[in-house]
Formats: structure tokens, C-alpha cells, sequence
């Protein structure tokens, strides 16, 4: 038969699963790191490019070197730009983590944001209503922003595993129903009387998330981030439920034949990837804003699909690619001060990167020793 | 915009009715093909006179991967017009050496020769371009394209430079099916077609291309008996025209049948050649193997007990909702082997899938050991000591991308000791993965590496030595054997009659009759989704279940 025999493996699920099979860890770790590299490279044409149609309208090709100086001098240079980058990496990590744990299942979960606009919102009203002391009350708005994600991932899951609708289309749409139910539930019911712009009370004391170096704004959000990849990383190549979650990313049928329940998996791996993507709305709230305010327009769910992508759907792929970004983006803004490169081609930088990843097969044109190596017989190459 | 690059002088340039070899044998194929199934004694001279000159060498080719050495010094001439079979063992190294020959991997040593001048091969297009096709056991075709527009993929005729020319590419595709006698419509949808019309798709696909040596890749694999004739006409007849043929197999019958001379391999080294006039499937299975083989199932009779499975007036749909198992009653009881026979497709499989609960009875039971399973779980049957060989042993049998430990455990990952409360117990697995391994001779330098490194007779060895190592009470097997080489079957048979031996009840499946006759106690015959008769194997006659597998009656109908 022709290889399209295989009903398990149609559609999307084939892109999502496919990002993962590269061979080992060390030669996924090389393409990416060429990536980068190449992501750069280009970036710093484009930055000579903007010099000479800039408003200075000179070439100047050392105007890379300085704008790359500026972006990692205000990115890391000094405590209070470490502090700004981890803050900026923290919710990636989460949305990236929530991404990967839908891809590990073949599940292309494009509905983080919607999931991380409803974690953070209940974390938020919690967070008003909740009158305990410190650790107490965070820990009840984390667990209420953790169940608001989750259900917001359980509603595609749900409708994919028993109305076998695309949990492309169904988390899209729900991104959107999020995005406008909560800014009608923040503009109304749960407005504060006396803000002047529409936005929930701020959180009490109790559950705001407390700084944890002294003179920056680094939050505790980043150590629940770090903690929560572990548990995931533990839990995807640990556990049975992550051994079942993960062959039925590989081959759904071979996961019936073995006993699972690829229903049940789709399910609770889509509510868990709400969750964390909750999570890393909560932290933002708790930690940064405050309050959930109407028209809440952030991109950490869409940013969080490229880091995931870029961290191989791997936990601690998806912190490294975290932690890039937030590195971008932090001395992004600097850089524009310093050198008048304008913040966009940051963006143009990630997405090249990305470009390069996602078609790793010109990296490996490029370079023999990214090539996959090993005895493949022709009926396992076919499959 | 030539369809074959004009530098490669071959008869088979499409469409042109120029009277080329070919079109003399096309006007008269019976004799041509007669001719050679008769023993090939009588040669075109032309042909005869090109014989002495090898179309083809490779000359000391070697290829190590990782802890393996899939080639050592490996010789192989190939004559033109002769169809040459490379025999081996499922790892031997028949494959890598096809895919350096096809451009698919590039040798560490040695060379190849063509028409006596020494080529470099460094990618498939490469080899198309020097007169070389390949079909490749899982066949590289789009489902969803015509034969024809499967037939030019990547080498399209174009009009004004912008268009495809669709029309004239069926022409030449007509033309060309016709000459070589295949009745293919080129504007049929491949998706459409049988495995054995695809095949020859796949070699007018070469043809079109100009091949003069064609090798293909374990034809028969997917085949029925009555397309493996077919092909071999085929075969026959193109190998009369001048063409070279390597053909790739592990099945002895075939091999003598077909072949003009053989190449045997063992474990990457070329170890003798043989002539099929004089050579037995004994002698040829010694060489392969390595040492004696029995190619007859050794056991004893049956002492069966009681029942173990019972299947009640089964009824079971297929995908698309049609009926495709009814009524089919049966039972099986401990210590015996129930064969089911059938030509494919008349339900074996859904009935199966059915039992092993990975598809839904709709009517009827299914009782296992007095409890009623109908519909149950696979879960719980697996619990209740069910193992299950599926038939297809990529879709559901692996999990490719997994290491091959994990996938000797998939059955059982979630008992002690393979994990405890949740967590996995890496060790314990690879303990159990390195113990199966060795006993059951999976080839592989690690169990670490991919499922999807291994050649499909290890494949399918991982599935037996996984479901043969769990307590049982029922073995279901679905084509245990389908494309593996002798000295493996010869290892699985034995397990399936030991099994049998220690009181466990077998349900096999087989496409290969023989395999049914040799092994099984009863035999059941699938016709039209009933089950039209239950013979004692002892008794039975291979003519007459033939005669019911192909007209559901034990008589000739009137």
C-alpha cells in the first residue's frame, strides 16, 4: 500500500509530530544553534540595510556589532536587565511549555493565548477575593488561574476526542471568545469602580507574587516557571501517562493496539496544556500587572508556539528558547536608544530563526554533520 | 524537456513506434515469455553476444554504520537480460547495497561500474539519469494522482515551457503500457488501484525514465499469489528485451523460479553464488542462514483442552460501514492451533481486529475463557492473557520514532517492574529489552536506537518477542511471518507449536496458505466474510481449500 494508509498520521498532526523527529538531541542542538547563528547573520544585513534607509542614511557595516552590543548590554547588562529579561522569558516558558506538551500528543494547540487571557483572569478575581496571607492566598490564585487554563484547554480537547473537530480551528475560535468575554467581564461586573481605565481591582496583598532580588522587578514567577518545566520534563519522559501521552503523538493506532486511550489522552493532554499556558497567565498578572485589564492584548501564546518550536518541544529546549527570546526582547528597546535600529528587526531576527528550524533541511545541506546518520533500511526510511 | 536524456541509447524511448526490440517481443509476447519460462534456452543472439560483458559491477563495496558493517567487500556483477536475485537473510545487507546503487547512500569503498566505465552515484536522480530504477517495497506513489501524473512526477512534459502537457504524457504512457502488456488506464487514480497494479506503476515509472537495470526492492512482498505470477511474466519479459533485473527477495521458491543466477549474502558479505538449475530451497536457506534449516514445521499432534475463545455469530463492519464479517462462528481451544485461510480481504482481518477489541463487534459474542469480552477493551484483553501479532506491523505492531526498548515493553510499560506507581523504571527496561533481544537475535547494535532502523524482519521480531513473553492464554497472530526470511520463520514457527505445546490457544491468520497448512490443527476458510468451512488439518487438502478460498464452495460450481 502507499504510505498514505496510515489514517493516524493525517493532516496537521503529521507537522506537529514531524518537529520532534530530528535525530538525537545533539544534532537537534547544532541545527538549532546554526539557526541562531544564521538568524543573526541575516538580521545584521537587514541592520545595515535600516541604516542606510533610516533617517541617518549612511552605510555603516559595523552598525550590527553596535546595535548587537546594545541589545545584549541592555538585555544583561546589570541586575535590573537580567531581571527585565526573565521576566520577559517567564510567561513564554509557560505558553512555550503548553504548546510543546500539545505537539509531544500530535496536538497542535494554537489556543494558548485564549487559555492564558482565562488563567490569568480567575487568578485575578482570586486574587481580590481571596484574603489570606502571602503564600496562602498566591497559592490559591495560582491554582485558580492553573483551572481556568485547564478548562479553557479541555473545551477543544473535549471536541476533538468526541466530535473529532481540529483543535486548530477550535482553539483559534476559542482564542477569540476569550479575548472578548473577559474584556466584557472586566469593563463590567468585575470592573473597579475606581480605576479610570476598565480593569479588574488589583489582586491583595496576599497573593501578589513578592519580588525576589532586591531593586529590580524580578518576580517569583520565573522559579515557578523553572519548577513547573521539571515537573512537565518528568512527567513527559518519566511517567506512564507520559509514555502514553507521547506514543499517542507517535502513532495513535499502535496506542489502541497497546491499550491506551487516545480519546482520553487527547483530552487531558489539551487540559494540561491549558493549564500551564494558565500559569503563565496567572504569573504575569500576579506578578507584573496587578489586575486584569480590559482590552488585555499581550502575544505570549503566539510567541509561545515559536518557542516551542525552537526549544524542540522539549522542557528545557523551550527554557533556552525562552530565555532567548526574553533576551530579545529586552534589549530590543535598548538597542533602538543606542543605535536607532528599530525594535522590528528583533522581530524579523526570531522569525528568520525560526525559518531556519522549521526547515532544517537547508541547515543540513549546509553542513554534513547536521545530517541524520544511521543503518536505515528502505521499508523503515518509507515509514 | 526529453523524457530520457538523449546520451542513453535504450530501446524503451516512449511513444515512438520505432520497430526496437521491444515492439517485436510486444507483437508477440506468448512465445517471447514462453520461451523463457521454459527454461530460457533460447536467447536472442544479440543478447547473448552482450552477455559476456557485465551491464552492471560493483566491485568490493563496503558500508559501516555505527556498530554495524552492512557491507563488507561485497562483488556483484549483474549481466544484461538477466535477472539476478540477491538473496539474504531481513539485515543481511541486501538493501544497503541497493540503496548505493541507487544513490541513496554513498559507499565508504569500493566501486561501480557501468557498461565497464566507473560511475559516481551520489544521488537517486543520479542513478535515474545513468539507466537505473528502483522499486522500493513500499511503493512512492501520491494516491490522490492519476497514473500518469504519478509516472512524470519530477520529470514533467511540459507545454510552451509553462504548462503540463498532461495529454501527451498519457500518450506516451499508453503507448508504453501497451508494449509491455499491462492493461493500466493512465488517467486512473492510483488511489484506486490494487498493490499489484501499483507495482507495475512503479515500473513503467522506471521505464519511462529509460532504465536498462532495474532493481526491485522484495516485489512479491505485497503481492498475491496471482500477481507474483503476473509480475513474473512481466519479469520475464523484460529481461527477453535486454533489460537487467535485481531482484531483491528472501523467498527461496521465488528465487529459483525466477532467477537466472543468484548472489547470496550473510551478514554483509557476499557468501557464494548459485545456479538455480541445480540449487534446492534447502541448499539456497544453508547458505543463507548460515547453517541447516528445517523448512518443514517439526510438531507433533494436538492435545487440545478446552475452549478458550468462542466467537458467537460474529458481524463486524469495516471503516466505511459495510458489512465485512457475518455471522462467522468458531471457537478455539487450549493447546491448538486454529488456522484461518482465506484470499485477503474477505474479512480475516476485521474479524481480528474485532476480537482484540480494536473494532466494534455489531452483532454476536465473543467469549474468552467463559467470560463474555464482546467489545471489550484491548486492555483488558491483554489483562486477561490475549496477545496480539496485528497484521500490519507499522500501523499499530511499533512505534517507529521509539527506541527498541520501549517498544518491546508497549504492551506492559505500565506493570512492575517496567514502572511502579506511574514512574517508568528505565533500568528495568533495558534489562528486559537486552534479554529479548538476545533471545529472540533481534540485529541491532543498540537497543537504544529507533524501531524504525530496523530491517522489517527485526521489526516484526521485537512484536513476537514482546507478545511471546507476556503469560498467556490466547495468542492471536495475524501474518507472524509476513516478509521475513527463512531462518526467522523457522524461529517463529517453532515458538507458535511450543506455544501450543504449553496449553495456550493460537489463532493464526496467514496470507500464505502453506504457512496455515503446516502449522494449524483445524483450519478455518474465510470466504465473503463467513467462515464456509472448518476442515481438520491432518485431512485436509491443499486443492480443495484452495478451490473453497476462491469460490466459498468445496466444488467446482456448475
Amino acid at each position: 500500500m502507499t504510505e498514505s494508509a496510515n489514517p493516524g498520521a493525517a493532516g496537521l498532526n503529521v507537522d506537529a509530530t514531524t518537529l520532534l523527529g530530528g535525530g538525537s538531541l545533539g544534532r537537534q542542538a547544532i541545527v538549532t544553534g546554526i539557526a541562531i547563528v544564521l538568524g543573526l547573520l541575516i538580521g545584521a544585513v537587514l541592520i545595515v540595510l535600516s541604516g542606510v534607509i533610516g533617517p541617518a542614511q549612511s552605510f555603516d557595516p559595523t552598525l550590527p556589532i553596535a546595535g548587537y552590543a546594545a541589545l545584549l548590554e541592555g538585555a544583561l547588562g546589570g541586575p535590573k536587565a537580567i531581571a527585565n529579561t526573565l521576566n520577559s522569558a517567564t510567561p513564554l516558558i509557560f505558553t512555550g511549555l503548553s504548546v510543546a506538551f500539545g505537539f509531544r500528543a500530535g496536538l497542535f494547540n494554537i489556543g494558548a493565548n485564549g487559555q492564558l487571557l482565562v488563567g490569568g483572569f480567575c487568578a485575578a478575581i482570586v486574587g481580590t477575593s481571596v484574603a489570606l496571607p502571602f503564600p496562602l492566598a498566591a497559592i490559591v490564585a495560582i491554582l485558580a488561574g492553573g483551572l481556568g487554563g485547564a478548562l479553557w484547554g479541555f473545551i477543544p480537547g473535549a471536541l476533538k476526542a468526541w466530535r473529532g473537530a481540529h483543535e486548530v480551528v477550535t482553539t483559534i475560535m476559542l482564542n477569540s471568545i476569550a479575548f472578548l468575554l473577559l474584556n466584557l467581564l472586566a469593563s463590567s461586573i468585575f470592573k473597579d469602580q475606581g480605576a479610570t481605565f476598565p480593569r479588574t481591582p488589583d489582586v491583595l496583598p496576599g497573593s501578589v507574587l513578592p519580588i525576589i532580588l532586591v531593586n529590580t522587578r524580578l518576580h517569583a514567577g520565573i522559579l515557578i516557571a523553572l519548577a513547573t518545566t521539571f515537573v512537565v520534563w518528568f512527567l513527559l519522559f518519566k511517567t506512564t501517562l507520559g509514555f502514553e501521552i507521547r506514543t499517542v503523538g507517535a502513532n495513535a493506532s499502535a496506542a489502541r493496539y497497546a491499550g491506551m486511550r487516545p480519546a482520553f489522552i487527547t483530552i487531558l493532554t489539551m487540559s494540561l496544556a491549558g493549564a500551564l499556558a494558565g500559569l503563565g497567565g496567572t504569573v504575569e498578572i500576579l506578578g507584573i500587572t496587578k489586575n486584569y485589564p480590559a482590552e488585555y492584548i499581550v502575544n505570549f501564546g503566539f510567541d509561545g508556539i515559536a518557542v516551542a518550536l525552537l526549544g524542540r518541544a522539549h522542557p528545557f529546549g523551550v527554557v533556552g528558547a525562552a530565555l532567548l527570546f526574553g533576551v530579545m526582547r529586552a534589549g530590543a528597546g535598548a538597542m533602538q536608544r543606542a543605535t536607532d535600529i528599530p525594535v522590528d528587526i528583533i522581530s524579523i531576527v526570531q522569525a528568520v530563526i525560526l525559518l531556519f528550524v522549521a526547515a532544517q533541511i537547508i541547515i543540513q545541506q549546509l553542513l554534513p554533520a547536521a545530517r541524520p546518520k544511521g543503518p536505515v533500511e528502505p521499508s523503515a526510511a518509507a515509514a | 524537456m526529453a523524457e530520457v536524456p538523449p546520451n542513453l541509447p535504450h530501446p524503451n524511448q516512449p511513444g515512438e513506434p520505432a520497430p526496437g526490440p521491444i515492439s517485436a517481443a510486444a507483437g508477440n509476447p506468448e512465445t517471447a515469455a514462453a520461451d523463457q519460462a521454459a527454461g530460457g534456452t533460447t536467447v536472442d543472439p544479440a543478447i547473448a553476444a552482450r552477455a559476456t560483458a557485465p551491464a552492471l559491477e560493483m566491485r568490493a563495496i563496503s558500508k559501516r554504520f555505527p556498530g554495524v558493517v552492512a557491507n563488507d567487500h561485497i562483488d556483484l556483477s549483474i549481466r544484461p537480460g538477466e535477472i539476478h536475485a540477491l538473496l539474504g537473510e531481513n539485515g543481511a545487507g541486501k538493501s544497503t547495497l541497493m540503496n548505493i546503487l541507487y544513490g541513496l547512500l554513498s559507499p565508504d569503498e569500493g566501486e561501480i561500474l557501468l557498461d565497464g566505465a566507473v560511475v559516481e552515484i551520489s544521488s537517486p536522480s543520479d542513478a535515474i539519469a545513468r539507466g537505473i530504477g528502483m522499486v522500493h517495497q513500499h511503493f512512492k506513489l501520491v494516491p490522490v494522482f492519476s497514473v500518469a501524473e504519478n509516472i512524470v512526477l519530477g520529470n514533467e512534459t511540459m507545454a510552451n515551457a509553462v504548462f503540463l502537457d498532461v495529454r501527451r504524457s498519457e500518450g506516451r504512457i499508453r503507448a508504453l503500457s501497451q508494449q509491455l502488456g499491462f492493461e493500466i488506464d493512465p488517467e486512473a487514480m492510483v488511489g484506486d488501484l490494487s498493490v499489484g497494479i501499483q507495482q507495475r506503476i512503479e515500473i513503467l515509472k522506471a521505464l519511462y525514465r529509460g532504465a536498462k537495470v532495474l532493481i526491485l526492492d522484495e516485489p512479491t512482498a505485497v503481492l498475491t499469489p496471482q500477481e507474483t505470477s503476473e509480475i513474473f511474466l512481466v519479469l520475464r519479459r523484460l529481461a527477453g528485451e535486454g533489460t537487467s533485473i535485481v531482484f531483491i527477495s528472501h523467498k527461496l521458491n521465488e528465487v529459483l523460479e525466477i532467477a537466472d543466477r543468484i548472489t547470496v549474502i550473510r551478514r554483509g558479505r557476499v557468501v557464494g553464488q548459485a545456479d538455480p538449475k541445480t540449487a534446492t530451497e534447502e541448499s539456497l536457506a544453508e547458505m543463507m542462514v548460515g547453517r541447516e534449516v528445517s523448512l518443514v514445521v517439526d510438531k507433533g499432534p494436538a492435545s487440545p483442552g478446552e475452549a478458550v475463545l468462542t466467537v458467537e455469530d460474529l458481524t463486524v463492519a469495516d471503516d466505511r460501514g459495510s458489512i465485512v464479517v457475518a455471522g462467522a462462528s468458531f471457537g478455539v481451544r487450549a493447546g491448538e492451533i486454529f488456522g484461518l485461510a482465506g484470499v485477503a480481504g474477505n474479512g480475516q482481518e476485521e474479524l481480528v481486529e474485532a476480537i482484540n477489541g480494536l473494532r466494534k463487534v455489531t452483532s454476536g459474542r465473543v467469549v474468552l475463557g467463559g467470560h463474555d469480552v464482546t467489545n471489550d477493551s484491548s486492555r483488558s484483553l491483554s489483562e486477561r492473557g490475549v496477545a496480539y501479532i496485528p497484521g500490519d506491523r507499522q500501523r499499530f505492531g511499533l512505534v517507529l520514532p521509539y527506541p527498541i526498548e520501549d517498544n518491546l515493553v508497549l504492551t506492559e510499560y505500565y506493570h512492575a517492574p517496567f514502572s511502579r506507581f506511574g514512574v517508568i523504571n528505565e533500568r528495568a527496561i533495558s534489562k528486559r529489552a537486552s534479554e529479548l533481544i538476545s533471545q529472540y537475535d533481534i540485529r541491532t547494535p543498540s537497543g537504544g536506537l529507533p524501531a524504525s532502523t530496523l530491517s522489517g524482519g527485526n521489526q516484526q521480531k521485537v512484536i513476537v518477542a514482546r507478545e511471546f513473553s507476556r503469560d498467556l492464554v490466547l495468542l492471536v497472530a495475524d501474518q507472524p511471518t509476513r516478509g521475513i526470511d527463512v531462518g526467522s520463520i523457522e524461529f517463529i514457527h517453532r515458538q507458535i507449536v511450543a506455544k501450543r505445546d504449553a496449553g495456550i490457544a493460537v489463532l493464526l491468520v496467514s496470507a500464505e496458505l502453506d504457512e496455515v497448512l503446516e502449522l494449524s490443527d483445524r483450519i478455518g476458510i474465510m470466504y465473503r466474510g463467513q467462515l464456509v468451512a472448518i476442515l481438520d488439518a491432518s485431512t485436509a487438502e491443499k486443492e480443495t481449500i484452495g478451490l473453497i478460498m476462491a469460490t466459498g464452495r468445496a466444488e467446482v460450481p456448475a
